[in-house]
């Protein structure tokens, strides 16, 4: 069978080119060998930092991909800053939204909720604001920022656009090759 | 191409391009009628369709405004997109899977194989089986169905291997790649599946049948006939008499046009198609033109659908290849022992991944959800798709608040399971699962049902007019110039794919239509 190669080759152009990810610092960060540092959240200019760095936590604890490392997440959180300073109604309810979150997160286990260390007790904070405005629509916006971001399907094995390659009739649509014998 | 005055009267004004109104228009102009589509989509060829689900719905779906009310999940779900159907010509032709099975025997005379059910408003067509082979036959033969006029099936693609080895293994016996009207060799000018997949996404090598590129062409290069893109119709008129005389539409500029027509046809699929003939109330017709049953908008039928995804050990890449060229058919057949009337057929389906994270749990999240993400590629996958009940509380109605860019009032879509639909979704659910395990699914997932992509039954057929809206011709009871063309004029749905049906049913309406207007009679 002809498999998917999933290593993220894809990383370091985009991260170049900056495009898919409107993160200098990440770039900066990755281009030197270093690892990605907190400085992508410093370039908020709506939100603060330390809100762009929960929304980060809220879509690995809300979409966990071990597998994925954290750029992917930033891509998908990131554009949130942007639609903070279009739209107030979207600062406060990021920020009381937070808020909410931190202050859950205050009462059970006096530190906020970016800080508690097990993703299970960080996921049973985020059950008490499930229902939320707030957490759904972060939610919601993850099934397409996190999962219709192209550089991310290859990891999940999946091709994308394939009219322009001549569709799969030569390219394995059929080559399946560990089914018992019918 | 032909270009018809707004003042010409002798028009057949069709609303909607899709497998009915499309159909039709190709039909009645092959006759050396004079016909006019107004479709409310703009005109997308095959080499701008997208292979990306979101652009392409961005692209295709119908996207305005719908509310809707009922149990059925999608409410919840997906509150404003009742149906995943397609604003564009061609309608859902372009979005459509190419599935082309005919109904059985027993599917056009429900009441009388069904019995009284408590909460279902069962009734027989009024045409059968035997009336229909005809145009099936015509209809298999204009699409360019598989396994029909010699035409060798699909390859089977990697999902539907997985598929048949599992219904083989279970001892099911009719498992093939389909009925499909996609080209398995080049046919009427059209080349063979290159195994694309993005099927719903409209077929960039025009493989698979669509009105887009084969009917609309052919009728206008006979110059009787003129699409109209981006025309919205708001409104059908009547004179004192009570005949139709044309139709109000929103042209692509949004000024409002008036076209006379001599036959108005309705064919804007089964939730536009009744809105339309609500919102043409007037003071002759208070309750909406065809309506003096009451029955217009009621008994919507979505058909009982659900999918099953499974997940193995090693690769099937599911995505590869035509979308729905696999089924089993044997649990089609009506066998009340199973605790259900009616049957369901079994297909492969697929998703690509931003779809698959959109549709496999909506609203679901955390790590029991991603775990299933990361199965992706190891996945297959099928989908149930089977008779639900006709039920009169099923309806579209208008709604009382919220209004379209016209001002008219926009679709209200209510739908509650049948207890019926509910015991084959879950005996659906089990044998689907039991497939996959009989080769060595290592876990199984029920996917509750998508938006719905097979809308019928809103205007229905009745041999009386007190039971619903048209006649076995599709000719409106109240309104002898006024017909209904699209799957909104099905009795009841049956267990298969609808498109077919359809199609046999607007080649047979062109007939009528042509001979009553030779005869004078319309």
């Amino acid at each position: 069978m002809r498999e998917i190669d999933r290593r993220s080759k894809y990383d370091r152009r985009v991260f170049l080119k900056g495009a898919a990810v409107t993160a200098p610092a990440v770039a900066i960060a990755t281009s030197t060998g270093l690892g990605i540092t907190d400085a992508w959240a410093d370039e908020a200019g709506t939100l603060t930092p330390a809100t762009m760095k929960t929304l980060l936590k809220m879509a690995r604890d809300i979409y966990p991909h071990d597998f994925l490392g954290d750029s992917y997440y930033i891509s998908a959180v990131k554009p949130w800053d942007d639609k903070a300073a279009k739209d107030p109604a979207v600062k406060s309810l990021i920020n009381d939204g937070v808020a909410r979150l931190d202050q859950e997160a205050n009462e059970r286990h006096k530190m906020p909720y970016a800080q508690v260390a097990w993703e299970n007790d960080r996921v049973a904070l985020l059950q008490r604001i499930e229902g939320s405005a707030f957490f759904q629509k972060i939610r919601g916006d993850l099934i397409a920022s996190l999962y219709n971001n192209k550089e991310v399907w290859p990891r999940f094995g999946y091709e994308g656009s394939s009219a322009e390659h001549g569709g799969y009739i030569k390219r394995g649509f059929a080559d399946i090759d560990w089914l018992p014998k019918a | 191409m032909a270009k018809f005055d707004l003042n010409d009267s002798g028009v057949v004004v069709i609303v909607g391009s899709g497998a009915g109104g499309g159909t039709l228009g190709n039909e009645l102009a092959q006759k050396g009628i004079k016909v006019v589509i107004l479709e409310a989509g703009p005109r997308i060829e095959n080499q701008d369709f997208i292979n990306d689900e979101w652009d392409s719905f961005g692209q295709l779906a119908w996207s305005d405004m719908r509310t809707t009310s009922g149990s059925w999940r999608v409410h919840k779900d997906f509150p404003n997109i009742p149906a995943w159907i397609v604003k564009a010509v061609g309608g859902s032709t372009v979005h459509w899977a190419g599935a082309s099975l005919r109904f059985d025997e027993h599917e056009f005379k429900i009441k009388s194989a069904y019995g009284n059910i408590p909460g279902a408003n069962l009734l027989d067509w009024p045409i059968t089986l035997a009336e229909m082979e005809p145009y099936y036959a015509k209809a298999e033969n204009k699409m360019g169905v598989t396994r029909t006029n010699g035409i060798p099936g699909l390859p089977g693609n990697n999902n539907f291997k997985v598929l048949e080895a599992g219904a083989k293994k279970l001892g099911y016996k009719e498992v093939h790649t389909g009925r499909m009207a996609i080209n398995s060799e080049p046919r009427d000018g059209r080349g063979s599946c290159q195994q694309i997949g993005f099927c719903f996404q409209g077929c960039k090598s025009g493989a698979k049948w669509s009105t887009l590129y084969t009917e609309i062409p052919k009728g206008e290069a006979t110059g009787n006939l003129e699409v109209r893109p981006g025309s919205m119709v708001i409104k059908i008129e009547h004179d004192q008499s009570g005949k139709v005389t044309g139709v109000v539409y929103a042209d692509e500029t949004g000024a409002m046009q008036r076209q006379k027509a001599r036959v108005v046809a309705v064919a804007g699929n089964s939730i536009e198609s009744p809105r339309l003939l609500l919102n043409s109330a007037s003071s002759m017709f208070p309750d909406g033109l065809a309506n003096s049953s009451g029955q217009v908008g009621r008994n919507y039928l979505r058909h009982m659908t659900g999918s099953v995804y499974a997940t193995f050990e090693k690769s099937v890449h599911m995505y590869r290849g035509t979308t729905m060229a696999g089924i089993i058919r044997d649990e089609a057949k009506n066998d009340p022992k199973r605790g259900f009337v009616g049957g369901y057929e079994m297909e492969t389906l697929s998703l690509g991944l931003p779809f698959m994270a959109a549709f496999l749990n909506p609203g679901a999240w955390g790590r029991s959800f991603t775990s299933a993400m990361e199965g992706y590629p190891r996945m297959a996958g099928m989908w149930l798709v089977g008779e639900d009940l006709p039920q009169e509380t099923n309806r579209i109605t208008l709604d009382p608040k919220e209004k379209d860019k016209f001002g008219m009032p926009v679709a209200s879509v209510h739908f509650d399971d049948h207890p019926n639909d509910v015991a084959m979704r879950d005996h659906a659910y089990k044998q689907g699962a039991a497939v996959y395990e009989a080769v060595g699914a290592t876990v199984t997932y029920p996917t509750p049902p998508y938006p719905s992509t097979h809308n019928m039954g809103t205007n229905r057929m009745s041999e009386k007019p007190r039971d619903g809206v048209v006649n076995k011709f599709g000719q409106s009871h109240d309104i002898k110039n006024l017909f209904v063309s699209d799957g909104s004029q099905f009795t009841s749905g049956a267990a298969c794919n609808p498109t077919l049906t359809i199609v046999s049913l607007a080649i047979r309406q062109a007939d009528t239509i042509a001979g009553a207007m030779q005869r004078k009679e319309i």
